[in-house]
């Protein structure tokens, strides 16, 4: 709420132009700990205007994107009787995570230049870097990858996932999974006007490991030997502990 | 109860990773066999990265064999002379074996090479192992006279022979040397610890009592799988620590309950156990290679080799 309040109080003291977004986050830093099971993040904003709203269809689109990092797609075909990894496709860009929250289906509601300037929709997000040298049929490739991506919930698509109260007042919820990757997060808030975004605003959210998660993680990089040691060391007393403590239970 | 792990980067239930430990454990304390081979494709069924299911599981390996091999050794069912003798052959063939395997790498095609090599040595190892303990357990249930224990072969007359005392041989140290290698080398291109190679090879063979087998292959794989979490850690940075302490805390004491199960089964009984098992999980490969599999598309992060 003071939060709200705090962007309403922005949203007065900026010069306007016509039709404005002004959002914030409910927290922008997510910490992944040992038992980190997912989070909830909360989206809002204003719309601000300095004359009344003009005419036409008003729609919010918000997106949350994790980092990226390249893929391959492979998929597989018979040989000689043998179902093998056969062909290939190489993305050089694929987000980890992609959420889009809306106010009304997508396809309805935005512009396919606008996607395209933007890079909205997830066929977007991905094939925007571009492909690089490839298999036949490319699309099906793609497609592929969104449809996997989508079955896990790295992928996530909520129409009508936006409230816009009054004209004015946005608020997204997006469930961040548990399965998450270290980096900087965007999140983008789109304002549009019959299909046309007419205003963006962009908000991170950093998520890091934390506690034991990133002393291991930066051990594992840092001292690799000390690692494997710990590691092995941590194995072999186990195994003794173990023996010894069925050895006194047996007598 | 949902735990991150830190290098895996995945959340996954810690009771399912208890529990896949234990059942690993367990195998391993009966029949001596790592469990490499069945830790991996389980660890990725439940969405652990391939490369990390790998260098993880032979670090749980190396602390369940550590408590099978200390449960053995107090029954003196370990024969150190022929573990130390299978090691040296084992580390010769294993540097042979990454070599091999760097060359193939580079060829492509180097995970069907694996699935492949795996129906093949598993299922003739499996197929073997069936066929005589089905013949012992019969020759067992009709008190017909078992075979002579010593038959003299080519074996036996070759040079620098030792006695072997555990396991009552004298024999030379040549064909130990040879299967650790032949082991260290097919271990090192299929990425297991090789026990269900060695374990087979030490009773057929070398002609070694079944007993003293479980706890000699014990022994030797500790060395081999250290050394592979080791080289995994270095290179790949790809042991993480978290889930592999949740699959030890399973496999150590499930190690200790398949050793005292594994001593109470009546040899030829778990010589038949082990041959199903192996045979399970090579028709279980052979069917993903052969029937066309539900989802043709697989991602694998980063770029093509």
């Amino acid at each position: 709420m003071i939060r709200l309040l705090l962007v309403l109080l922005l949203l007065l003291a900026s010069p306007l132009r016509a039709e404005e977004v002004v959002a914030g986050l409910s927290q922008n830093r997510v910490a992944i700990t040992a038992n980190f099971d997912g989070s909830e993040i909360v989206i809002f904003g204003a719309i601000a205007r300095d004359a009344p709203p003009p005419p036409g269809r008003l729609d919010v689109i918000v997106t949350v994107q994790g980092p990226s990092q390249p893929m391959t797609v492979w998929r597989k075909a018979r040989r000689l009787g043998i179902w093998v990894n056969a062909d290939a496709v190489e993305i050089d860009a694929a987000p980890a995570f992609y959420a889009i929250a809306t106010t009304a289906p997508l396809r309805e509601i935005l512009s396919e230049t606008d996607d395209l300037r933007h890079k909205i929709s997830i066929g977007q997000a991905i094939r925007a870097i571009g492909v690089a040298h490839q298999a036949a049929d490319v699309p099906a490739f793609t497609a592929s990858l969104i449809r996997l991506r989508r079955e896990s919930g790295a992928y996530l698509v909520e129409d009508g996932g936006v409230t816009l109260d009054r004209d004015t007042l946005i608020r997204a919820d997006i469930r961040l999974p548990a399965n998450l990757t270290e980096g900087i997060f965007r999140s983008r808030i789109f304002l549009l006007r019959d299909g046309n975004v007419i205003s963006v605003e962009e908000v991170q959210i950093d998520v890091h490991k934390d506690g034991i998660e990133r002393f291991l993680h930066r051990l594992a990089l840092d001292q690799p030997l000390i690692y494997g040691i710990l590691s092995l060391g941590l194995a072999i007393l186990a195994g003794w502990l173990a023996s010894a403590v069925f050895t006194w239970m047996r007598r | 109860m949902q735990l991150y792990l830190p290098i895996a980067e995945v959340s996954v239930n810690a009771f399912v990773l208890l529990g896949l430990g234990g059942l690993v454990g367990v195998l391993s304390g009966m029949f001596g066999v790592g469990g490499g081979f069945l830790i991996t494709p389980l660890l990725m069924f439940i969405g652990v990265p391939p490369g990390i299911a790998v260098a993880t599981g032979s670090n749980q390996v190396v602390a369940s064999s550590v408590s099978g091999v200390l449960a053995h050794l107090k029954r003196k069912t370990v024969d150190f002379q022929m573990g130390l003798v299978l090691l040296a052959g084992g580390m010769l063939g294993s540097g042979l074996g990454i070599w091999v395997f760097a060359i193939l790498r580079r060829m492509g095609q180097v995970e069907l090479l694996v699935q492949l090599s795996y129906v093949l040595f598993l299922g003739l190892i499996g197929a073997m192992m069936l066929q005589e303990s089905l013949r012992a357990m019969r020759r067992a249930a009709t008190n017909a006279p078992p075979r002579r224990a010593h038959q003299h072969y080519l074996v036996h007359r070759l040079p620098l022979k030792m006695k072997f005392r555990t396991s009552g041989l004298y024999i030379s140290a040549i064909p130990p040397m040879v299967v650790g290698a032949a082991v260290g080398f097919l271990a090192a291109i299929m990425g297991v610890g090789g026990g269900f190679i060695m374990v087979p090879a030490m009773i057929y063979l070398l002609g070694m009592p079944t007993k003293v087998v479980v706890g000699t292959s014990l022994f030797q794989i500790i060395f081999v799988t250290a050394f592979t979490t080791l080289m995994h850690a270095i290179t790949n940075y790809s042991v993480d620590i978290l889930l592999a302490v949740m699959l030890i805390l399973g496999g150590v004491i499930g190690a200790q309950i398949g050793t005292t199960i594994g001593l109470r089964l009546r040899a030829e009984r778990l010589r038949l156990l082990l041959a199903l098992l192996v045979l399970a999980i090579s028709i279980k490969i052979a069917m993903d290679l052969l029937l066309q599999p539900a989802e043709l598309y697989v991602l694998t992060p980063g770029r093509l080799p």
